[in-house]
């Protein structure tokens, strides 16, 4: 697979003193979907920004496509659509009229068919001349996707694309960014979704403290945070965790009214069944029970924390 | 050259002139006509002519200028200010698009509109007082300079700004006085000569000046002074707006 995004020893210090981007490298491949994970204030936007040419880097090279962004910015930026984090959109103006702009801001001819074709594959098309004040938050942000892909880019960065959008649209969300990969486009996108990243990505690149600390294959990945909790609510007081259960590792509250069993979803066999079994046997009662698994942003601040 | 660029830029601006149509035309269409009927035919009646053209007439060129240049200064910087308020800059700057090309689209759109105002006024100006133009092409120059110099100075306040106080500091404590003292409504020689000094520091001196020779052949300072000053402005606000671009000065981090 070909590099399109390349960027090498990277960095970023603000006026006030602020590092935001320290000694990043990263290759990006053509036609993959990477999503870059990191907690808030990581540096992913920043990274963004530095490479659609919104923030100044102080150190480092990126190349897009083989174009330097400073020296090349028309090629390079032609190449990206970007789906910024916030809904920034003129309200007073309509839906046809700014993906109308975007079109012509990167260069390219009106091109009505072009533009049909973007609204419709994002659910917009009834809504072309409705002003953007007049709609709800899930269709603006499916208009800055639109305005992203008006220009028919290569690259597309998705800055949290489905922050606040309900699930269904979520799915439909997902189904046009793979139609893009499936036709060529390199998407990079951040989220705190787990089942997104799970979703979407081919790789998944973590970010913190302005670093890349890890860049690994999603199937890799996966299997290394695929840790769920099965938490049990007991009925009555558990002094000591019996010796039949010991090989479950249980985990018991400080109180004695909770049992933690931790499993791995990509196991075949979790042990849930067995485990249950064995509590039985042993005449715990338990009232309720509940399985959690971590977020993604929660897992990578652990993962995080052990670098 | 990003044609499509400049053409999306200026014709998203201009789309919002027509949006908001009572406040970009019919405002100072209307303000401008008040200034007719008080300064010219009410009390201009009994003024006397200034260098043999009557007061109402004299008072064409001076309040065409006062239009033009708060509204070059309004509308360029409120539609580069807009884009960084409300966020959609961004895209502005991840565009393949030059500083040329954001200048031309944004204060091309932003002169364009103001003369636009300032034919207008023209017009405007016809239905109240006999008007003359004696180089009309003359007058066309100082129009289109005037307009853009102070485009571009809308533009850089639009940068500048990070408020709305701040976007309506310069043009109302700054350019209104200094039209309104830069012989908009008289002759700088009708005032002490201290002062007639004074005001040839005033740069809006200039400006007037020149563009009511286009009209009457009668100036307050040298012609060639007038298009020298206008062109300085013009060079000083462009040099200004390719600091910005290159420093990233209000716009990138």
């Amino acid at each position: 697979m070909s590099v399109i995004i390349s960027i090498k020893n990277l960095g970023k210090t603000f006026k006030d003193g602020f590092q935001a981007l320290k000694n990043i490298n990263l290759d990006i491949n053509k036609g993959e979907i990477i999503a870059l994970l990191g907690p808030n204030g990581a540096g992913k936007t920043t990274l963004i920004s530095a490479i659609c040419g919104i923030v100044s880097p102080t150190e480092g090279t990126i190349t897009v496509n083989g174009f330097d962004i400073l020296k090349d910015y028309r090629q390079a930026r032609a190449m990206i659509g970007l789906v910024p984090q916030e809904l920034t959109v003129e309200t007073f103006e309509t839906v046809t009229n700014v993906l109308e702009f975007s079109r012509g801001l990167f260069g390219k001819k009106k091109d009505p068919a072009q533009i049909e074709k973007v609204l419709r594959s994002l659910s917009l098309w009834e809504k072309k001349d409705n002003k953007l004040m007049t709609l709800s938050g899930g269709m603006k942000r499916r208009v800055l996707i639109g305005k992203a892909l008006a220009h028919e880019p290569d690259i597309l960065f998705l800055d949290e694309p489905t922050a606040g959008v309900d699930v269904e649209l979520r799915k439909e969300m997902w189904q046009v960014i793979r139609e893009l990969r499936d036709s060529g486009v390199t998407v990079i996108l951040t989220t705190h979704y787990i089942d997104e990243a799970e979703e979407m990505a081919d790789r998944i690149a973590v970010i913190n403290e302005g670093q890349i600390i890890l860049v690994e294959e999603k199937d890799t990945l996966m299997q290394k945070l695929g840790e769920k909790n099965l938490k049990l609510h007991l009925t009555e007081k558990l002094t000591a965790i019996p010796a039949s259960l010991v090989d479950y590792n249980l985990a018991l509250s400080a109180d004695g009214m909770q049992l933690q069993y931790s499993y791995d979803v990509q196991q075949e066999d979790t042990g849930i069944t067995g485990l249950l079994d064995h509590i039985e046997a042993a005449n715990i009662q338990y009232r309720d029970l509940e399985t959690k698994q971590s977020s993604l942003e929660e897992i990578f601040v652990n993962l995080v924390k052990k670098q | 050259m990003n044609y499509p660029a400049i053409r999306a830029i200026f014709k998203y601006e201009m789309a919002r002139t027509w949006r908001t149509l009572a406040q970009s035309i019919v405002s100072p269409v209307l303000s401008t006509s008040l200034y007719f009927i008080v300064f010219g035919s009410a009390i201009g009646s009994r003024m006397s002519d200034i260098d043999g053209i009557a007061y109402s007439a004299f008072l064409v060129p001076g309040l065409m200028m006062l239009s033009l240049l708060t509204q070059s200064v309004s509308n360029a910087s409120f539609g580069i200010y807009f884009p960084r308020f409300i966020g959609t800059i961004f895209e502005l700057l991840s565009a393949p698009v030059s500083t040329l090309e954001i200048v031309l689209g944004y204060v091309g759109a932003a002169a364009c509109k103001s003369i636009i105002v300032g034919v207008i006024i023209l017009i405007t100006a016809a239905f109240f007082v006999d008007l003359q133009i004696m180089h009309p092409f003359l007058m066309l120059l100082f129009l289109v300079l005037t307009a853009l110099t102070f485009s571009m100075l809308g533009f850089i306040i639009g940068i500048w700004a990070d408020n709305f106080e701040k976007l309506q500091v310069v043009p109302l404590l700054i350019i209104t006085p200094l039209t309104f003292l830069g012989g908009s409504f008289y002759s700088i020689s009708m005032l002490p000569e201290v002062w007639q000094t004074v005001t040839l520091f005033n740069p809006v001196v200039y400006l007037i000046s020149g563009f009511r020779w286009s009209f009457y052949e009668i100036s307050d300072v040298n012609l060639w002074v007038s298009l020298g000053m206008t062109s300085l402005f013009l060079c000083i606000c462009t040099g200004g707006i390719f600091w910005i671009f290159k420093t990233g000065y209000g716009l990138k981090n």
